[in-house]
């Protein structure tokens, strides 16, 4: 096993079902054998706020929290996300984003444009970088709430983890009526990247 | 057995494992999972929600007279609620072990303060333990209760947000029996607090401290780590995580007990290495207490934040110094902020887009209601903490007289009304001022994600119980004529509170309307509402309502007017995905514009 932990920063916006995804990131790492931590913020932040979760995986990890600028794999679920977390990356760092945008209230009011051309903006800084069509085929598939479980299937690309384990750890945390749909949304998580 | 758990999770499975027979607590951030996680897991656990932190941990202690096994959990201002049976608690002590979890909030993530509840340990003269992360948050837990018994004392265990929040592997253990037997035991000089009784008390009070020192000096919990010996770190909890992050190699003394100290180790500790410094979040708690024993630490409070949490990159920062090299940002353009809002269709809305109308002051309380004070509808214009609206708007009656009459209202959540509410509610009706006081009755307590409280009707577990009637309190309270109002109809809502906030008399106007999230209170939701295009002016007035399924688009060219020809700069969208259809906008536009997708518009929706 490495010696090194390896830091991913989960973003997204309150009821995008990040924390249940670094629940399940958590789950199957531990059970691949490694020390995990985790950490983020409940309460006020979910009322349609901001929502991080720090997850970390090693032989032996020590803080919770990832160390700005120390980000191996950012993995947003939402566009804005990605960019507001951008300085916590390290300069070779990758970079996941669900192509999906959900308007603050600051632009829903009018006041504040949502900042245009993100991938572009992310691209020129990182070239390791996935645009994932998470939401869209979540949608195509039949439940906007299997959007995670597409984003899960993108990341689980990069890790040497059994993909049963994934698969597995997923649908332990679903109800079986749909199970089957997101087996779906996994798959075609993966196969995102693997055409990418 | 090995397990995820948050550190939450750890702190209920610790009280299980220790044989805990009765739990209280009142919901609050970072807290409430642990009393969930009691409810849901451990069924042979007495769980309840207590309609406030000082009744959780009367409830408790008298569970400990007992000879049970007891538990009290809050968040960090909830002590200062429970503080007066906590700081004789600590005279009269235990029977079964009694210990109280207080969650800290560094960074004040949700709560109205971020004060630091170690000084609590110290006040009141009991142990506090403090853990690093979820096994330790478990482990500690278990050991508070047999301190607790060993010593005749309450203790302590401080969590802080990212212990709680945070996960964390854990060794499962068994539970074990308690030693206590549990039976009626009448021990007046112990638990009547008797001035004559309590002066004893308060001797036997300071021999334990000094008897607690001693174990402080002997817990294996207190760990001394010699590597380099050049720095030494003092660190407790949390902080002792993110120095290890940055500084594996330095030495440490990292305390599991942060009260009392062990005086013997530190010297040890400051002889073995060569510059201490004191990691601590919030308040120099360790720092002054170890400066006080004649300790020199090289840096402490000087470089490491007194506000806000810590985290890798400050404590690297601080023991740097002008070392300390900072990330280079790579993008330095704004990013719109993405503050918490009221959900679709929260029914708090209705009534604060009359509040704005009617641009009375609004004295706010805490909960999902205090987001009203964000704009666009800023409607809040104070919030101390629970219960305080109501003295608030009685305060201010008897300040400004009849200048005040028919310009101020206190609004007040169903949880907090009943957790701190009622008491300044008698004072208004037994004083006698103007007051207005609109309860936000959701059925719920929201803001913590949906907690039963004696207005519900249900008990934590899901058993039907009493269901307090917020109208006939009030009446009892002396308000002559309480009123219901409908909070997504707002001619009725404008109406009421009108007539209301004119009187001389005190008013009580419940305003109901359950939580959206709260699923069985509703029979149906309806169709989404929408916006015709060739209708909107793009006036803003629905989008100013701040629902975060409406949008404003600027519009050019040919759709920069009305079907009548009328310029406009944008349009109103409304998302059909979000909109659950409660017809506040539809109210509020002059224009027409917005279609309802029912047969009949309704206000509001068909509840059970
Ligand atoms: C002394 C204290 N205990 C607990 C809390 C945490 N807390 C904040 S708001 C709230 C209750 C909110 O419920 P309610 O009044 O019904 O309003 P809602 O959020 O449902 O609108 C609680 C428990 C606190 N801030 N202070």
């Amino acid at each position: 096993m490495e010696d090194l932990t390896t830091n991913i920063l989960l973003a997204g916006v309150g009821g995008q079902g990040v924390i249940l995804a670094s629940d399940i990131m958590s789950e199957v790492f531990m059970g691949a054998g490694y020390d995990v931590k985790k950490s983020e913020v409940h309460g006020m932040a979910m009322r349609g706020g901001i929502v991080t979760s720090h997850f970390r995986f090693g032989k032996k990890v020590y803080s919770p929290l990832i160390k700005e600028g120390e980000v191996d794999i950012l993995f947003a679920f939402e566009q804005l996300e990605g960019l507001r977390w951008l300085n916590h990356l390290r300069p070779q760092g990758k970079v996941i984003i669900n192509d999906h945008k959900i308007n603050p209230p600051i632009v829903n009011l009018g006041e504040m444009e949502y900042p245009r051309d993100i991938p572009e903006i992310v691209r020129s800084r990182f070239k390791d970088f996935y645009l994932v069509k998470g939401t869209e085929i979540a949608l195509q598939i039949g439940d906007v709430r299997a959007a995670n479980v597409v984003l899960l299937g993108a990341i689980s690309k990069f890790f040497e983890v059994a993909e049963s384990l994934w698969l597995e750890t997923i649908l332990k945390h679903l109800p079986p009526k749909v199970h089957e749909l997101n087996q779906k949304a996994f798959a075609a998580g993966r196969e995102q990247i693997s055409r990418s | 057995m090995k397990k995820i758990m948050s550190g939450n999770e750890a702190i209920a499975r610790g009280a299980y494992e220790a044989g805990v027979r009765v739990a209280a607590a009142y919901p609050g951030t970072p807290s409430t999972e642990i009393m969930e996680n009691i409810s849901r897991e451990y069924k042979d656990i007495y769980a309840e929600w207590s309609p406030n932190e000082k009744v959780a941990l009367e409830v408790v202690a008298g569970a400990s007279m007992a000879g049970a096994r007891a538990m009290a959990s809050m968040k960090h201002v909830g002590l200062n609620v429970a503080a007066d049976p906590f700081m004789t608690l600590s005279y009269v002590g235990v029977n079964g072990g009694l210990v109280l979890i207080t969650c800290d909030d560094p960074e004040l993530y949700s709560s109205q303060n971020e004060q630091d509840n170690r000084n609590y340990a110290k006040f009141a003269k009991v142990p506090m333990f403090e853990p690093s992360d979820s096994q330790e948050a478990k482990d500690f837990t278990k050991l508070a209760f047999e301190v607790s018994e060993e010593f005749d004392t309450p203790v302590m265990v401080r969590s802080v947000t990212r212990i709680s929040h945070a996960k964390g592997i854990v060794e499962l253990g068994e539970p074990v029996v308690p030693p206590v037997s549990v039976e009626i035991r009448k021990q007046t000089e112990k638990f009547t607090m008797l001035p004559s009784f309590a002066r004893i008390r308060h001797r036997v009070m300071e021999e334990r401290l000094l008897k607690l020192k001693d174990f402080a000096e002997q817990f294996s919990g207190n760990q001394m780590e010699i590597n380099d010996p050049t720095v030494g770190i003092i660190t407790a909890g949390i902080s002792y995580q993110y120095a290890k992050e940055v500084f594996p190699d330095y030495s440490y003394l990292k305390l599991g007990m942060v009260w009392p100290l062990p005086k013997r180790l530190i010297g040890e500790f400051f002889r073995k290495v060569k510059k201490v410094y004191v990691i601590e979040e919030l308040d120099p708690f360790l720092e002054e207490n170890i400066r006080a024993m004649g300790f020199r630490p090289k840096g402490g409070k000087d470089r490491f934040p007194i506000c806000g949490e810590l985290n890798p990159l400050i404590v690297e920062k601080g023991v740097l110094g002008k070392r300390f090299k900072a990330p280079q940002p790579v993008f330095t353009g704004s990013v719109p902020p993405r503050p918490p809002n009221l959900c679709p269709g929260c029914p708090h809305r209705g009534v604060f887009a009359v509040l704005k109308k009617l641009k009375v002051y609004t004295a706010g309380d805490i909960g999902c209601y205090t987001l009203g004070g964000y704009p666009p509808l800023s409607v809040i214009h104070s919030n101390v903490c629970m219960g305080s609206s109501i003295g608030a708007v009685h305060g201010m009656a008897k300040a400004l007289g009849e200048k005040g009459r028919g310009k101020i209202v206190g609004v007040i959540g169903d949880s907090t009304f009943l957790h701190a509410g009622v008491h300044p509610l008698m004072n208004v009706c037994y004083n006698k001022s103007y007051a207005t006081i609109i309860i936000l009755d959701n059925r719920t307590t929201g803001m913590t994600g949906s907690q039963e409280h004696p207005g519900t009707g249900y008990t934590i577990r899901g058993e039907k119980t009493h269901k307090i009637d917020f109208i006939e309190l009030g009446r009892a309270l002396g308000i002559e004529n309480p009123r219901r109002v409908n909070p997504w109809n707002l001619e009725e809502t404008e109406k009421v509170v009108r007539e209301e906030i004119e009187k001389e008399e005190p008013s009580l106007i419940v305003s109901e309307g359950p939580c959206m999230l709260l699923r069985r209170a509703f029979k149906k939701l309806n169709k989404p509402l929408r916006v015709d295009e060739t209708l909107c002016v793009g006036c803003k007035t629905c989008v100013n309502l701040g629902c975060p399924a409406i949008s404003y688009q600027p519009v050019e060219g040919e759709m920069a007017f009305t079907a009548e020809g009328k310029k406009r700069k944008g349009i109103a969208r409304i998302d059909p995905t979000l909109c659950p259809g409660c017809h506040l906008c539809y109210q509020v536009c002059k224009f027409g514009a917005i279609q309802s997708g029912e047969e009949r518009p309704i206000f509001g929706f068909e509840t059970v």
